[in-house]
């Protein structure tokens, strides 16, 4: 833009920067509020739970042990997801931003993209329905050949409907999440880096190995740490395909197995009264809080990372 | 600049439509156009909530109901059975409706008392079948005495040959299969009904007291009624209970009534809600049925639930008109047969339907 025409309309222009400038403001601040409003919410509303007797906590003796086997299987399952989905993801993006043809590349990471627009109910039904059937062949082979790893002790499911199960369904889930962010950051790989690694004499692996992974290592911790939080959080998927119990458990391939927190609240909030709402939006607080922790490590790990490079 | 100022101006003003639109959207969902000729005098609006078992009948009775007033407008918020009457007893609806009688020990029909300014009225408004269904390569037909269940259920008996199924099923040919026995993982009136049955009915085979939560931390488990019957058909030996106007082409055992096997069915369970005594030391407009679960009445199917519709002797003037219009024409004939052919329930006795409406005829305003 040149001066003169900035002279021209300054006036006017001024008042569009004020404008567009308390707009955002007012956006950023929106979200802190929004935010804020949250957590007070949970605070405020979970406070009575932390006193409720075993009555209210399903004979739970307080809310530490009503909400520990909720908190494990939270865990559990996203972390089994992380385990899945992350090689895979790396694959993919690889795949994507280095090795298929440009006309391939770009339909496969439609494709990974479009998973992401597919509703969550969807996978349930999928996951319960459909994939968990199918992968009951598998748990009776654990079961008979494995069962001395506690993940398969068994006895396997005869309906699929595991927290492995869950957890592949979850994986799906939050491959299109960590793929995009990879993808993106591994095409940002400088052209020169590769292109030195090349002219050494190193193959495809080993340039992808010198110079794309330590280029990209912080922003696939960050891609992970998202998808990890999106597998967190996710409640209809899990409560349509997990059988839960709400036991702590590393047996993998059984029909009884830990809830989620999300999950226990979408099964139990419809028929709730009283206290045990409290409690559920307690249960509730305690996911905001990890979910906040796991957002704070990645942040962490990823300055580090940057700091190094 | 002038399309900036343009958008600036666009912006809000279609927010301020979207927002108008979803108002009014919400507002017309909660009130039914009430215009037409109506048949009858009566007009207005009565809020009801509490099960959501009873939604499907609930909206066959308004439907029935709206048709023949159409002045009148009935809403039914199907939140659950326990929110239901917490927001009745706050003075939050007209009406609730509840898949279990309201609970003297936790205090709720003193809360109901104090709600209404006089002993609330309760009234059955259907009973419903739970069968237990199963799913076996090579068995339609299976026999289960109450003990038996309960053992399979509390994971004692795990596989389908058994000592304790052969003796019920004498002649059978039961495969080997491991039995996985499918609960609901979320809180539900079915299964507070069926863990009553086991334990009153399962000569102490079943330790665990009647609850809306499954009792045991381990099994197979499933979410909601449509839950509970894909986990059974998807699985291998698998057995499981639900309401039986929703199993489909699942096949359900027959349960042992005295010395006879039952098949599940709406007559049946019928029968077993007029063999059974009314709650005791209730006031005299409460018609909480104490089921017996041991009845060895000829066909009864002692194992099913009984929905009740909980309101007040008294309201103001045009209010007392509305709930008694409505809940004489749920507790009549035609209002069991419409819930029947719509949802699939069981009417309740034609006995308790006469007390029933004599209790509903004793509504009048203040």
């Amino acid at each position: 833009m040149s001066t003169i025409e900035a002279k021209a309309g300054s006036s006017k222009r001024r008042l569009g920067d004020l404008v567009f400038a308390n707009l955002t403001r007012s956006a950023g601040l929106l979200i802190l509020l929004a935010l804020a409003g949250v957590a007070i919410f949970l605070t405020v509303q979970g406070l009575p739970a932390f006193t409720a007797g075993p009555a209210d906590l399903n004979g739970a003796a307080n809310f530490a042990a009503y909400v520990w086997p909720l908190v494990f299987g939270t865990l559990l399952a996203a972390a089994l997801a992380l385990v899945i989905a992350l090689p895979l993801a790396i694959g993919v993006a690889l795949t994507v931003s280095h090795f298929a043809p440009r006309r391939i590349a770009v339909l496969i990471g439609y494709m990974v993209d479009l998973l992401a627009a597919v509703p969550s109910v969807v996978y349930g039904l999928w996951g319960g329905l459909f994939l968990g059937p199918r992968m009951v062949p598998m748990y009776d082979w654990l079961a008979a050949h494995a069962s001395w790893i506690p993940f398969f002790a068994g006895p396997a499911s005869t309906t699929g409907r595991t927290i492995l199960t869950a957890s592949v369904v979850l994986a799906i889930m939050v491959l299109p999440i960590i793929t995009a962010i990879s993808r993106e950051i591994f095409a940002q790989t400088p052209r020169l880096n590769e292109e030195a690694a090349l002219a050494l004499g190193a193959t495809r692996w080993e340039m992808i190995r010198l110079s794309v992974l330590p280029y990209a290592r912080s922003g696939i911790v960050s891609a992970a740490m998202l998808g990890l939080g999106r597998a967190l959080g996710e409640t209809m998927a899990v409560a349509m395909v997990l059988s839960a119990s709400g036991i702590v458990s590393f047996n993998l391939i059984s029909s009884t197995n830990p809830s989620t927190i999300a999950a226990n609240i979408a099964l139990t909030f419809a028929d709730a009264t009283g206290l045990k709402v409290n409690a559920l939006i307690a249960s509730g607080l305690v996911l905001f809080v990890i979910t906040f922790v796991v957002n704070f490590a990645a942040r962490w790990i990823v300055s580090r990372g940057e700091v190094k490079a | 600049m002038n399309r900036t100022s343009l958008r600036h101006i666009a912006a809000p003003g279609v927010a301020a439509l979207a927002l108008g639109l979803a108002v009014s959207a919400c507002g017309a969902d909660n009130e039914t156009s009430s215009s037409g000729s109506g048949s009858s005098a009566l007009s207005g609006k009565l809020d009801g909530a509490g099960s959501s078992a009873q939604e499907s009948a609930m909206d066959a009775w308004r439907a029935g109901f709206q048709k023949d007033n159409s002045d009148v407008t009935i809403n039914y918020d199907p939140s659950g059975s326990g929110a239901g009457v917490e927001k009745f007893n706050a003075d939050g609806v007209d009406f609730a409706g509840s898949d279990s009688a309201l609970d003297a020990e936790k205090g709720e029909v003193d809360a109901a008392k104090k709600r209404c300014g006089a002993d609330a009225i309760e009234v059955p408004n259907y009973v419903s079948p739970i069968a237990v269904v199963f799913n076996l390569e090579g068995v339609d037909k299976l026999n289960l005495s109450p003990k038996t269940m309960a053992a399979i259920f509390d994971g004692k008996v795990t596989t389908w040959d058994d000592a304790a199924i052969k003796a019920d099923n004498p002649g059978a040919k039961l495969p080997s299969t491991k039995i996985d026995p499918v609960h609901r993982s979320d809180e539900s009136g079915t299964t507070k009904n069926f863990t009553d049955y086991l334990e009153k009915a399962g000569e102490g085979a079943w330790s665990h007291p009647a609850d809306k939560v499954w009792p045991i931390k381990s099994g197979e488990g499933a979410n909601q009624t449509s839950g509970m019957i894909s986990a059974v058909q998807g699985g291998k030996g698998t057995i499981g209970y639900a309401d039986l106007s929703q199993v489909g082409d699942l096949k359900s055992a027959s349960i042992k009534v005295g010395d006879a096997w039952v098949e599940p069915s709406a007559e049946g369970a019928s029968k077993a809600v007029e063999a059974s005594p009314l709650e005791e030391g209730r006031p005299a407009n409460d018609m909480a049925v104490k089921i017996d679960r041991t009845t060895t009445t000829a066909d009864a199917y002692p194992l099913m639930l009984t929905s009740y519709l909980i309101a007040c002797p008294t309201y103001d003037k045009a209010k007392a008109e509305l709930v008694k219009g409505f809940l004489t024409y749920v507790v009549s004939d035609q209002g069991q047969k419409d819930a029947a052919d719509n949802a699939g329930s069981a009417p309740i006795p034609a006995t308790f339907a006469v007390k029933a409406q004599k209790i509903v005829d004793s509504i009048s305003a203040k």
